[in-house]
């Protein structure tokens, strides 16, 4: 069985706690923010005024530029505010809140459940189609899909790569979505296929997911769709681009600026493809997602059909509530996931999971000296050596961290879960790395007008 | 004895020998050096902190020397006197510059600002605002993990245990400025060292609305602007939701830290005015003017207690 051949690790994947939980659609909520920045590149640019009425799924705020997503409003009610607010790690993000007021849908949208597999659209309708509807990437990296399918001049895309790996221990958001909407998933391919104009469409799934696996393996049987199915052995972090990609074709994807599509790959998530196949066969925006609310100590963790903007509170009671004592809620799975001290925060587009830790688990392990025991170098998937540049960083020595290929880190976090020091190596390693890359941005535009 | 000899005489020769072509090499390969920098260096600090601008005193002795106009450069650990006696050493004009002191821009002391949550990531400030807004509500305050603590060359600056806030100790600082590169909130500032270590300014600059900030911080300011209104001297200026107080400006009358409703305004090294001034007697006090009160001895932190409990 196939998986990436540098590094890695084998957390326990806990999935059992919610993976036989069928997608729920959660109640809608009376009041929802939007963040204008959910997504890599700029933040939108709000369309909407306080005191303007919006339909669920109408625009209220506008791509700036290329790099960037429309956002859409989940609910139908009146905007309230635009307005600065705390988001789930209680910096300031400029969010749209709106309250609700019934649930009236814009007209062109297509609410039915019926399936339609017919795309008559050509290349550039699909990758316009998708960029209208707001999406990005769903598996917690929100890099805008239109940019990602916009092949640049002198590459040719070979492989499409779907992201059904999930390998974050936890969550089970793509999971459930492969096995309940597998037929959209698998139009949602086809329609990526015709917009990268690619022969080779690979889904990409651990063998933890058996059954996710056997059930799309039928569906292409029965339907006759042109997609193969890769199980992958188990092993973290496979769902990260690079690594899914070494996994599934052998290629190595160059360090940065290298992209994906440098090796004639592009990767897309299972829940962005269903999105994908919503936005070109249904005319419907990026406005819900499912999430999984999930922990050892959860009462009810469930996979939750939640529109974006929910208040993570509600999902959280939805779960059965925080368990006593210490607890840490985490945005996202354990291992890449990001703690939040604000419950009051949206669920936004990125947003796959909420882990809930308590007890011992909420505690970080106490902190010792790094022994130079190379577990970190050996674990790391991209071949750095996590001890080195994280104590560089700590130590402010910019210019070595960028030669020793800082920027290569994926903040997988598989250095700092395997230190046996229990050091906060990823931590350094992260502000590190956006300190150099903060240095090469200034670098480049210093050097842009004499060229 | 023979070989004895002529072992000393063979390493006399290629003594002499080595000594000729090491003076032809030292004509030929020799570097003008002004002989000034050498004694500009030596009047410099030695501290070797960059708060001059540079990479350490021998490069800002390079360029006191080199420069002809010299109004730019100024070092802030040695001071006006220092400035003074290199200048005249050199025959050039020394800059005037008032000396400044580094000032902690936050109250938010673990009574006044309530802990929301705890933090076990790495202990650097630099590391926890680039993950999250903190340990309390407040997104502009003080993290007290130290980072300027360890940029600090001088031992100036320390973060007090029981307030988790960083204090300065006015008497060591010398204004080199790392403390103010190192803090990622941008809360430390240099601003004019008034005589036995007074001052007055605003210990916040959360720039969130007035009710945010009250719910975040009972010692933040939610920006009302009542200062302003009785100062009278323009210095105060209230911008996204924070008074600033122009160091420059401010005469140190005091009034603004009676007006200010929470607190936010800290009086250091002074007695506040009494609460109902006497009409004439709220004369602003100045540098010439001897200070009413009885001279500060207490360290200046202690002060910033006593002020708030006053109130």
């Amino acid at each position: 069985m196939k998986t990436f051949p540098l590094g890695g690790v084998h957390p326990s994947d806990n999935k059992k706690w919610s993976n036989a939980k069928a997608i729920e659609v959660l109640e809608l909520p009376d009041v929802v923010n939007i963040p204008l920045g959910q997504h890599i590149g700029a933040p939108a640019t709000a369309k909407v005024a306080k005191g303007d009425k919006v339909l669920t799924g109408q625009l209220i705020a506008e791509a700036t530029g290329f790099m960037s997503a429309n956002i859409h409003s989940p609910i139908s009610g009146t905007v309230t505010a635009v307005d600065m607010q705390p988001n789930g790690q209680g910096l300031r993000q400029m969010m749209i809140t709106i309250k609700r007021e019934g649930d009236e849908w814009m007209p062109e949208i297509d609410r039915s459940s019926d399936i339609k597999r017919e795309c008559t659209l050509d290349s550039a309708a699909i990758i316009a189609k998708i960029k209208d509807a707001g999406i990005v990437g769903m598996g917690g990296a929100t890099f805008p899909t239109h940019v990602k399918l916009s092949i640049p001049n002198g590459c040719k895309a070979e492989y499409l790569i779907i992201n059904g790996v999930e390998c974050e221990p936890y969550l089970t958001s793509d999971h459930r979505t492969m096995l309940e909407r597998g037929e959209e998933l698998l139009i949602g391919v086809e329609i990526l296929k015709k917009a990268l104009n690619v022969e080779n469409a690979i889904i990409g799934i651990e063998n933890n997911k058996p059954d996710a696996i056997a059930h799309l393996n039928k569906l292409i049987k029965e339907k006759q769709f042109a997609v193969k199915v890769e199980p992958l052995k188990v092993q973290y972090p496979q769902g990260g681009e690079k690594q899914l990609i070494a996994a599934v074709t052998g290629r190595e994807v160059p360090p940065p600026p290298g992209l994906p599509i440098h090796v004639g790959a592009v990767v897309c998530n299972a829940s962005t493809t269903v999105a994908i196949y919503e936005a070109v066969q249904k005319n419907k925006p990026l406005i819900e997602r499912v999430v999984t609310i999930t922990g050892k100590e959860m009462k009810e963790p469930r996979n939750l059909l939640t529109r974006m903007g929910t208040p993570i509170s509600k999902l959280v009671e939805m779960g059965g509530g925080l368990p006593e004592g210490d607890v840490k809620v985490v945005n996202g799975g354990p291992m890449m996931g990001r703690a939040m001290v604000n419950l009051d925060s949206p669920v936004t587009k990125g947003c796959s999971g909420v882990t809930v830790f308590s007890g011992k688990e909420s505690h970080r392990v106490d902190m010792e000296c790094c022994i130079k025991c190379a577990k970190c170098v050996s674990a790391c998937p991209m071949g750095l050596e996590p001890y080195l540049i994280s104590k560089m960083s700590k130590k402010q020595m910019w210019e070595s961290v960028e030669a020793e290929r800082i920027t290569d880190c994926i903040e997988c976090g598989c250095c700092q879960y395997t230190c046996p020091a229990g050091l906060p190596l990823l931590d350094y390693i992260r502000l590190g790395k956006q300190t150099v890359m903060g240095i090469i941005r200034a670098r480049a535009a210093a050097n842009a007008p004499k060229k | 004895m023979t070989v004895l000899l002529s072992t000393i005489a063979t390493l006399s020769l290629l003594g002499i020998l080595a000594a000729v072509i090491l003076y032809f090499v030292a004509q030929k390969f020799k570097v003008e050096e002004d002989p000034r920098i050498d004694e500009v260096e030596k009047m410099l600090p030695g501290a070797n902190c960059g708060g001059c601008g540079f990479a350490g005193c021998r490069a800002m002795a390079e360029a006191m020397v080199k420069q002809d106009d010299i109004s730019a450069l100024y070092c802030p650990v040695g001071g006006a006197e220092c400035m003074k006696s290199m200048a005249t050493y050199l025959g050039k004009v020394a800059p005037e510059k008032e000396p400044t002191v580094a000032t902690v821009r936050c109250g938010g002391v673990c009574a006044k600002r309530p802990r929301t949550n705890e933090y076990s990531g790495a202990k650097s400030c630099a590391v926890a605002s680039s993950l999250y807004v903190g340990e309390t509500a407040c997104a502009y305050g003080c993290l007290g993990y130290g980072d300027c603590v360890e940029a600090c060359a001088f031992d100036a600056i320390k973060v007090n245990p029981e307030t988790g806030i960083a204090e300065v100790d006015a008497d060591k600082c010398t204004a080199c400025g790392a403390c103010v590169k190192a803090c990622p909130k941008k809360i430390i500032e240099l601003r004019k060292k008034w005589p036995k270590n007074r001052a007055v300014y605003v210990s916040c600059v959360s720039k969130d609305k007035g009710a945010v900030t009250m719910k975040a911080c009972k010692a933040g300011c939610i920006g009302c602007g009542k200062c302003a209104k009785v100062c009278a001297f323009d210095a105060i200026t209230v911008e996204g939701g924070v008074a600033y107080i122009d160091s420059q400006k401010c005469k140190l009358c005091r009034k603004c830290v009676n007006e200010c409703p929470t607190g936010a305004i800290v009086l250091k090294g002074m007695d506040p005015l009494p609460k109902e001034p006497k009409a004439p007697a709220a004369k602003p006090a100045t540098e010439s003017a001897k200070p009413a009160a009885q001279p500060a001895t207490k360290p200046a932190t202690e002060n910033k207690e006593s002020v708030n409990e006053q109130k």
